[in-house]
């Protein structure tokens, strides 16, 4: 799960990290407010969503005045703010933050993400902050430092300091990066993050470390006993049919084709959507159904897939273990009766039941073109799709 | 004739008193030689009862020197399921497999940390996997054990349908197999696909391996190198999620292309570099596995 970055500074900062005073706000009067109350001469203002590069695509300013902060304001909000992580249409921004002009002196980058491979989380630091890592880890990857930390020691001091040093935080400063690093690391594991960023963090002129942007992701697995985590979601920054699909247990991530697919199974969806395109077709979505299906669920799965207006066929994927190919099919037919099925339906089951499951479908009086296998559903699917206009 | 488990494999079940654990035990024990197979349960606070005549026992431990089960399967529920894996490795039994999905990465890091900081020998399959079979002998887990059939293939995978989708197009061609063994989807887990074909290398019951896999990680990289100079039988390959887009977690906790790493091109191109035939049609995994015996 993402959040904010004023909702992460706010996170961090209960941990000891430092960052600059800033005020989150929902209109051009509250930013106007928020410049008041922080005092100073300059502020930055900074559009919040969920994707990262708001500052390249416009979403952040500096401004020198309250007139400049109220114009910043109404520039930014309500903008669709593009950047490299929004897609094309990008993101509406409804927030701002609102935050005191802090005196840069050098810009590093700190990251923590877990390690797959040493099943540890690491900690990954870098002089070159501002930019993306993924860049310098292609071009300058002797630029980043990485500490694997033991889980139950926790984030050792001296590794602390020497990583500060490494990234070129002048030894008067380097306690106070190593506290930066720890508060980090131990909202980390509080709070059931996945992934970390602080980029950049600065050293001001006047020798303090501050995380000028923050972003924080969250095990979605771990959500269940993090309840203050689960309150920052907001459902302004995620996809409707994703939401609809969440509510109902139903695993959906929407893509850019025009092939639904309903799968049983996250391996299989997903191979199902790349043998659609294999065959020349777009798959429009990812969705598994999960092990308990229910006809309730595939007749939701069903409604979310056809709410897609560049929807032009559907393709039913299903290896019947534990779930009977009987009770989806029967869960397929209901479906298909109650949202008024208007696009070409392929249907291939495999598996438990297999043959009753298939009688079903075939005596249901709906138009299903029935498949053997996934490479022939596929290839059904996009001569069906095509069809459509 | 197969790794990891078979007919004399003595079985413990952590979450026997729960719904799911049941239905699985149940269906496991209908299953070959299941019924001498599942011999204890564990739940501290129904010790003394049974399910379906199976004696439930207050812990691990004692489940294991009553039965002399060596393997547990756990389908506690993810918020108690780390701890419960954590009391069979404590046990010291040979293998633990948890079917369980949803549990906190944070969990794992933890359970993987202690297991590794005590040397311990038991082996971890899982989190979030099927489980694992050995067919005609016994069956731990939730796949459907009947398309399955006795041969030399061995198969692994991270996911459960893709994997009987692939012993299903095995057992069609008339290929049985050594065992099929699900690894799981979550990001930290037990065993890799790098440790299963090992196992599969020194079985002398296997004579190819099916290794499907998908976005996410390096697991599959890392298998395929080991594979390139240690290997000495054939492997063949599929990685799911072409497909996917990057950043998006698809299903699976550890399918997610992050920092443009765990690409399923990037793994299918180090696989075919390393020996192994790949293809990208999911339907002719069989097919191909046939082509290199």
């Amino acid at each position: 799960m993402k959040i904010h970055e004023y909702q992460a500074k706010e996170i961090l900062q209960a941990y000891g990290v430092r960052t600059p005073k800033g005020v989150p706000c929902l209109s051009e009067a509250e930013a106007e407010a928020a410049a008041l109350q922080l005092g100073g001469e300059v502020w930055v203002v900074k559009a919040q969503i969920h994707a990262g590069g708001r500052g390249k695509g416009g979403g952040v300013k500096v401004a020198t005045s309250i007139a400049d902060v109220k114009s910043a304001a109404t520039s930014i909000l309500g903008m669709q703010l593009i950047t490299h992580q929004t897609g094309p249409d990008g993101q509406l921004v409804k927030r701002l933050l609102v935050e005191e002009g802090a005196q840069i002196e050098k810009e590093l980058y700190v990251g923590m993400v877990v390690d797959r491979e040493t099943q540890t989380v690491c900690l990954m630091a870098s002089s070159e902050g501002g930019m993306d890592i993924e860049e310098v880890a292609a071009s300058s990857p002797e630029k980043i430092h990485k500490v694997f930390i033991d889980p139950r020691q926790g984030l050792d001091r001296q590794q602390a300091l020497k990583l500060a040093e490494e990234i070129g935080i002048p030894l008067g400063s380097t306690e106070k990066g190593a506290d930066l690093f720890d508060g980090l690391y131990r909202a980390f594991v509080d709070k059931d993050a996945s992934l970390a960023e602080i980029n950049p963090m600065i050293l001001t002129s006047n020798g303090d470390v501050l995380a000028l942007d923050a972003k924080m992701n969250f095990d979605a697995n771990a959500l269940f006993r993090q309840p203050d985590i689960f309150d920052m979601r907001d459902l302004d920054e995620e996809d409707p049919a994703e939401i609809q699909a969440s509510k109902f247990d139903l695993s959906y991530i929407s893509l850019d084709g025009d092939i639904g697919c309903l799968v049983n199974g996250a391996g299989l969806a997903m191979a199902t959507m790349d043998v659609i395109k294999l065959f020349g077709g777009e798959p429009a979505n990812f969705l598994d159904v999960g092990g308990g299906a229910t006809t309730e669920k595939v007749t939701e799965a069903f409604k979310i897939m056809l709410s897609n207006p560049n929807l032009k066929a559907i393709l039913v994927n299903i290896f019947g273990g534990i779930m009977q190919c009987d009770v989806i099919a029967a869960g397929v037919v209901e479906a298909a009766k109650q949202v008024d099925l208007t696009v070409p339906l392929v249907v291939r089951m495999k598996g438990t039941n297999e043959n009753s499951g298939k009688q079903i479908l075939a005596e249901s009086g709906l138009t299903i073109i029935s498949s053997e296998t996934m490479a022939d559903a596929a290839q059904q699917v996009v001569v069906a799709a095509r069809g459509v206009q | 004739m197969s790794i990891l488990i078979n007919k004399n494999t003595r079985v413990i079940t952590q979450g026997i008193t729960g719904k799911t654990g049941q239905f699985h035990t149940h269906t496991s024990r209908e299953y070959a030689n299941g019924q001498a197979c599942f011999v204890a349960g564990v739940n501290p606070r129904k010790a003394g009862q049974d399910f379906e005549g199976i004696p439930i026992y207050g812990t691990v431990a004692e489940a294991k020197q009553q039965t002399g089960a060596t393997v547990s399967v756990v389908y506690v529920p993810p918020a108690g399921a780390g701890a419960a894996m954590l009391e069979a490795v404590e046990a010291d039994l040979d293998l633990v497999i948890c079917i369980t999905e949803g549990i906190p990465v944070k969990d794992m890091i933890e359970l993987r940390h202690k297991m590794r900081s005590v040397n311990s020998r038991t082996l971890l399959l899982g989190p979030n996997c099927p489980g694992v079979i050995t067919p005609d002998e016994l069956k731990i887990g939730i796949m459907p054990g009947h398309i399955h059939k006795t041969g030399r293939i061995g198969v692994v995978s991270r996911s459960g349908t893709l994997t009987y989708e692939a012993v299903a197009q095995l057992t069609e061609l008339g290929l049985g197999q050594s065992t099929a063994v699900g690894i799981g989807g979550d990001p930290v887990n037990g065993l890799k696909h790098i440790d299963v074909l090992k196992l599969f290398n020194e079985d002398e019951n296997t004579d190819a391996v099916v290794m499907i896999g998908e976005i996410g990680g390096t697991d599959e990289e890392a298998a395929a190198v080991w594979a390139k100079d240690h290997m000495s039988k054939p492997v063949v390959g599929f990685i799911a999620g072409v497909t996917a887009p990057s950043g998006k977690r698809m299903g699976h906790a550890g399918a997610i292309i992050s920092g443009g790493k765990g690409t399923a091109d990037e793994k299918l191109e180090i696989m075919d570099a390393s020996g192994i035939s790949v293809t990208r049609d999911p339907s002719k995994m069989g097919v191909l596995l046939k082509s290199v015996l």
